[in-house]
């Protein structure tokens, strides 16, 4: 139970068109997450998941049910927003209970359920509070107990770290990985964050521009990416773009090559070049330089370094690390 | 320190500022109620007066509750002004929810086409709402007035709350359609309480026009059971002589009804802005 099929999902509004024919396939208890540009379409997708925006032609199936007509609240699902959405004049209990009491479920087995969720995420202080006597990150947590309290087939979130600061996005990170293994339910996740799609994900959906470039596990994206898009996309800082013709390598449009995948020496290496500038980040130090042959480059060097701008450096790229890709930026598939 | 100095004289100044307009304000209403306990002559000679012992007087406040049905054109007043302001919040605010939250063919200019009445005054179609009246045996009847009043009222309600209401979070709607309310409950239950500012707000226009109104209930509603406050207030004002310590009287009573739902709705003013909404 919790699973999801897409068939050529449309949508428009007006006479623009978000998405242009999505076709995916959730298998139960997968954790798939959408990533992807403001703008690409990501939200309007998930909204259409859960029945808040009607597509204009294509079919949602959630365990092999066409749901297409179906009311929000009867299509099995629950969903965690990005600004918490809690009602303000309930308190935690009222607010998590309230999906299952227009349900019309028995009093007491909605206290047990509220009373289970509350015990999951440590909200057992607070069920008598009200939305605005609580912190941000409380909130999310209500929000997310009154997801698990309608025991859902599957769940949606919309961006729901994105209002939350940098610590506390980690701890709710780690909670929500921790609920999918837990509850193994299925999840689908929508976020313009890579590191939260890599972390979090078993797999990837990367959307621009109303279409799906690739999809697939984390890995497979940042090891084998489909076109110049996801290349770009995912892994931070971005990967090196370039031209083929620089390189003397007329079969490639372009070549690509990620930062952490460049190696630096003063001494001589492939590409002679002039630091511009230099961010030292303890763990990592990153490298911006122009070099004579490619143009600008950025390289990722693991621990720290003592490079300055206006440095002469050589850099010299990991034989076999290179991606190409041609004139349409499809990849090209060397031999595997 | 120089900080605190001149925001010290910039508070002084905004202070004075207030004080000044309070008092032009409050000038008035000081004036009918203090001159509404004198005597006939001591109006006339020291308008500007207290009551002291020898010029205090209820005889305003006598002519008025002894002609006439005074509580009786009070209800009425009453009885018209809440009546319209309950219609006019509920149906502008269930319009404007549907312009806010609904695409649908047509809604600019039906948003355009509710405003219009704004531009428009009411009046002008006096002779039309007449006719209208007499047609539907409506005339001397509180009914035609609250009909008349709620349609006055309306298009500026619509227009407010519609703006209020799209910026009501979309998400907190949307978890409700997910937790099964139906489009009534998201409207009474999540969206009105959030914007009752906005409610208090038109309620406190709506309601001052209609209470003060002449117009209509000398034409739609002049007998005397269906007197309103300001139309029975007219017997005591003459061509030649004016019966001053009873106008004033009249006036001073028709403060208090304005005066305690404005206390009502602005309590609400201050308590939707309060309360916590989404985030």
């Amino acid at each position: 139970m919790g699973s999801l099929q897409l068939k050529s999902i449309r949508k428009a509004f007006g006479g623009h068109e978000v998405l242009k024919g999505i076709d995916l396939e959730v298998k139960d208890g997968e954790f798939v997450i959408f990533v992807g540009p403001s703008g690409c379409g990501k939200s309007t997708l998930l909204r259409t998941i859960a029945g808040l925006e009607d597509a204009t032609s294509g079919s949602v199936r959630i365990d092999d049910l066409e749901v297409g007509h179906v009311a929000p609240a009867k299509r099995g699902i629950a969903m965690v927003f990005q600004s918490y959405a809690l009602y303000p004049h309930l308190t935690v209990k009222d607010n998590m209970g309230l999906g299952l009491k227009q349900a019309g479920v028995p009093r007491a087995e909605i206290d047990e359920k509220v009373a289970k969720a509350a015990g999951m995420l440590s909200l057992e202080p607070y069920l008598a509070r009200r939305p605005a006597e609580l912190s941000g990150g409380q909130r999310q947590r209500v929000a997310i107990g009154r997801a698990i309290v309608r025991e859902p087939k599957l769940f949606l979130f919309d961006e729901p770290l994105s209002n939350l600061d940098a610590a506390l996005r980690v701890n709710t990170r780690l909670e929500i990985a921790r609920l999918h293994r837990s509850l193994k339910a299925t999840m689908i996740y929508v976020t313009h964050d890579q590191v939260e799609a890599m972390t979090l994900a078993d797999k990837i959906v990367v959307l621009n521009a109303g279409r799906i470039e690739q999809v697939g596990s984390p890995m497979e994206l940042y090891n084998r990416p489909a076109n110049l898009f996801v290349a770009g996309f995912i892994g931070s800082p971005q990967m090196n773009f370039i031209e083929g013709e620089r390189l003397g390598d007329t079969s490639a449009k372009t070549v690509g090559i990620r930062p952490e995948h460049i190696g630096l020496s003063r001494d001589g290496g492939d590409w002679k070049g002039k630091v511009i500038h230099v961010e030292h980040l303890g763990a990592d130090t990153i490298v911006y330089l122009e070099s004579e042959r490619v143009g600008p480059l950025t390289a990722r060097l693991f621990g720290e370094h003592r490079y300055a701008a206006d440095d002469i450096v050589h850099a010299t790229p990991v034989i076999g690390a290179m991606h190409r890709f041609d004139a349409d930026g499809r990849v090209i598939k060397t031999g595997e | 320190m120089s900080k605190a100095r001149t925001s010290l004289a910039r508070t002084g100044a905004v202070h004075f500022a207030l004080i000044a307009y309070t008092l032009v304000a409050l000038f008035p209403v000081f004036l009918t109620i203090a001159n509404s306990f004198k005597s006939r002559n001591a109006i006339f000679r020291e308008p500007l007066a207290v009551p002291t012992p020898e010029t205090f007087s209820l005889i305003g406040y006598e002519t008025v509750l002894k002609q006439g049905d005074f509580i009786g054109y009070f209800q009425n007043s009453v009885i018209v002004t809440v009546v319209s302001i309950a219609l006019v919040l509920l149906f502008g605010a269930m319009a404007a929810f549907a312009l806010s939250e609904y695409r649908f063919r047509g809604n600019t200019l039906m948003g355009l086409y509710l405003a219009l009445g704004i531009m428009i005054p009411i009046r002008l179609g006096t002779v039309a709402i007449l006719q209208g009246m007499v047609a539907t045996n409506l005339v001397n009847t509180l009914t035609a007035l609250i009909l008349v009043y709620t349609a006055q009222g309306l298009p500026l309600a619509v227009f407010i709350l519609s703006e209020f209401m799209r910026t009501v979070s979309d998400d907190l709607k949307n978890a409700g359609r997910i937790d099964g309310l139906s489009e009534y409950a998201i409207f009474f239950r999540l969206v009105l309480p959030l914007v009752r500012p906005a409610m208090a707000t038109v309620a406190v226009f709506t309601m001052i026009p209609i209470w003060n109104d002449l117009w209509f209930p000398l034409i739609l509603a002049p007998a005397e059971p269906t007197k309103t406050i300001t139309l029975g207030s007219q017997i005591f004002i003459g061509q030649f002589v004016t019966n001053w310590n009873a106008v004033l009287s009249a006036l001073s009573l028709a403060i208090f009804p304005v005066l305690i739902l404005y206390v009502i709705f602005s309590r609400q003013l201050i308590r939707g802005i309060t309360a916590g909404a989404v985030k």
